[in-house]
């Protein structure tokens, strides 16, 4: 079940033209800015399968803009987004890559730096606004199905996870599936934790705010 | 919770609800928001929707390539001033699907149902159908819940993905979905519902995504009026009585194998069908200039 809701459906109230290529390349630029969690002064993002073919068309680069100035899919700045970025100093490339196979066609893979930190990621859009994460800094992403979940950047430290999982339950929230990843020992590291409710806004700015966290995206 | 549209009908009749309450109870379950919550959300949308409809029906509507834009006006105008061949609902409701997409392809806010590409075809049958059946705005809400489920089914058992299952999977499946909603909102039985979006989506499958220019133009804005007027002839032949052979989740399990079988061109990469045409790519060039030359060869 990868819709869960019929709102997923029936929505999103969005800017129009296309709802995978669209909507879902904003929610992706968006998650990419919020993990990044600064603004970014270069990005470079490839395209492939059929954004890679039908980017300008659909406004895709567009969206993906727009998702990295931290628009989301229903502002009405999104069409300018790309002159708007240009005046902030944002530097922001497109390469379609039309060679590479990749699973879904509506694949998209952001790299963006605020100047000192790095952050890469790799989008699906999978089709009605529903977007999926695959990579975060080369760590692979599997969620399963379609519950909200927080994407959650954190150093790797004892009681990291125990903080992040407490404050969810003090929320009466009820953790899914969840998954932690790192490169090695003491670095960096994801958490991918889903739930079975709605992420609100103010769990995300509590977890925000917990120690070793550096940054939090939300995936709805 | 259902996964099949057998058991949203049996979910329905077993507890005597219409199919919008099984959604709307549904959601209730999953999301555990509260009913108000929920109905208000909707609402929202219904009004998004109507702007939508409203602005390309009243306003000077022009997508940035000049592609679309203009014939939602066209053929209210024509509706008001001639006896028409087809007949006032259905063209009132083809109107009103056009005028939504020519926002969405104007860069205007409108609500995916289920996407983007194909938001014209259940508010144009909504809307279309206001007049003649004088809903109350319960209804009106009712019937996008109708709509959803079934939408909702489609989505988790086969695609609403025009680049993972062509147009079908985005047209093919707001028509059924519109279809499904008109039975209901005109007094229909839950499996003729079903049947109404078994015979509406099974008259579309194979149908491709072949957008101009790689636009969200043409031919979208013209498939989405075809849908709405699909999507009311199946409705009244399920109201007749008429079923689909083929029950409804196994037409929806063809749509997805159909989109499997689809060859890359033909699913949203403007590489094939009426993209690759003369006119489609002389289209192409004149948009985006030189560097749109296609550096892909056919499969």
């Amino acid at each position: 079940m990868n819709y869960r809701s019929v709102f997923d459906i029936i929505g999103p109230v969005m800017v129009g033209p296309s709802s995978s290529h669209t909507a879902g390349a904003a929610k992706i630029g968006r998650v990419a800015r919020k993990l990044l969690g600064t603004v970014p002064i270069e990005a470079a993002v490839t395209l492939y399968g059929s954004f890679a073919e039908t980017y300008q068309g659909h406004g895709t680069d567009v969206a993906i803009a727009a998702g990295l100035l931290d628009f989301d899919e229903r502002n009405p700045n999104l069409p300018d987004s790309l002159s708007i970025a240009e005046k902030l100093g944002m530097k922001i490339t497109f390469t379609a890559d039309r060679q590479t196979p990749v699973d879904h066609p509506n694949t998209a893979r952001i790299s963006l730096t605020d100047g000192n930190e790095m952050m890469e990621i790799v989008g699906v859009s999978i089709g009605g606004g529903k977007i999926e994460i695959h990579e975060v800094n080369g760590f692979s992403v599997s969620l399963s199905g379609s519950n909200p979940a927080l994407l959650v950047l954190h150093h790797d430290r004892y009681g990291a996870v125990a903080e992040v999982a407490g404050l969810i339950a003090t929320y009466e929230m009820n953790i899914s599936y969840m998954q932690v990843s790192r490169k090695q020992k003491g670095s960096l590291a994801l958490m991918v934790i889903q739930t079975d409710e709605e992420i609100g806004d103010d769990l995300v700015t509590g977890v925000s705010h917990l120690p070793n966290i550096l940054n939090v995206a939300v995936l709805t | 919770m259902f996964q099949t549209v057998e058991e949203l009908v049996k979910e329905a009749n077993s507890r005597s609800l219409p199919l919008s309450e099984v959604m709307i109870q549904t959601e209730i379950e999953t999301t555990g928001k509260s009913r108000a919550e929920i109905i208000e959300k909707m609402s929202g949308h219904l009004t998004v929707m109507e702007k939508a409809v409203q602005r390309g029906l009243q306003e000077e509507i022009k997508s940035r390539s000049g592609l679309s834009g203009g014939d939602a006006r066209l053929l209210k105008h024509y509706i008001e001033h001639n006896e028409s061949l087809s007949g006032s609902v259905v063209l009132d409701a083809v109107s009103k699907a056009m005028a939504t997409n020519e926002v969405n392809a104007a860069m205007g806010t409108i609500c995916a149902t289920p996407t983007a590409g194909s938001a014209g075809v259940v508010p144009g049958v909504l809307f279309g159908l206001q007049p003649k059946l004088n809903p109350t705005r319960d209804q009106m809400i009712a019937f996008l819940f109708t709509a959803g489920a079934f939408g909702f089914v489609v989505a988790n058992n086969a695609s609403i993905s025009g680049a993972a299952g062509g147009c079908q999977a985005e047209v093919g499946s707001a028509t059924g979905m519109a279809a499904a909603a008109a039975v209901e909102m005109a007094g229909g039985t839950a499996e003729q519902s079903a049947h109404a979006m078994a015979i509406a989506l099974g008259n579309l499958l194979g149908l491709i995504c072949d957008p101009v220019a790689g636009l969200v133009e043409a031919p979208c804005v013209k498939r989405n009026a075809i849908g709405a007027s699909s999507a009311l002839v199946a409705a009244d032949m399920a109201l007749a009585g008429i079923k689909s052979v083929i029950p409804c989740d196994e037409v929806i399990d063809a749509m997805y194998r159909v989109g499997r079988m689809m060859p890359t061109a033909l699913r949203e990469t403007a590489l094939g069908g009426l993209a690759d045409t003369k006119t489609g790519r002389a289209l192409k060039e004149r948009i985006f200039g030189l560097n749109a030359k296609r550096s892909v060869s056919k499969e």
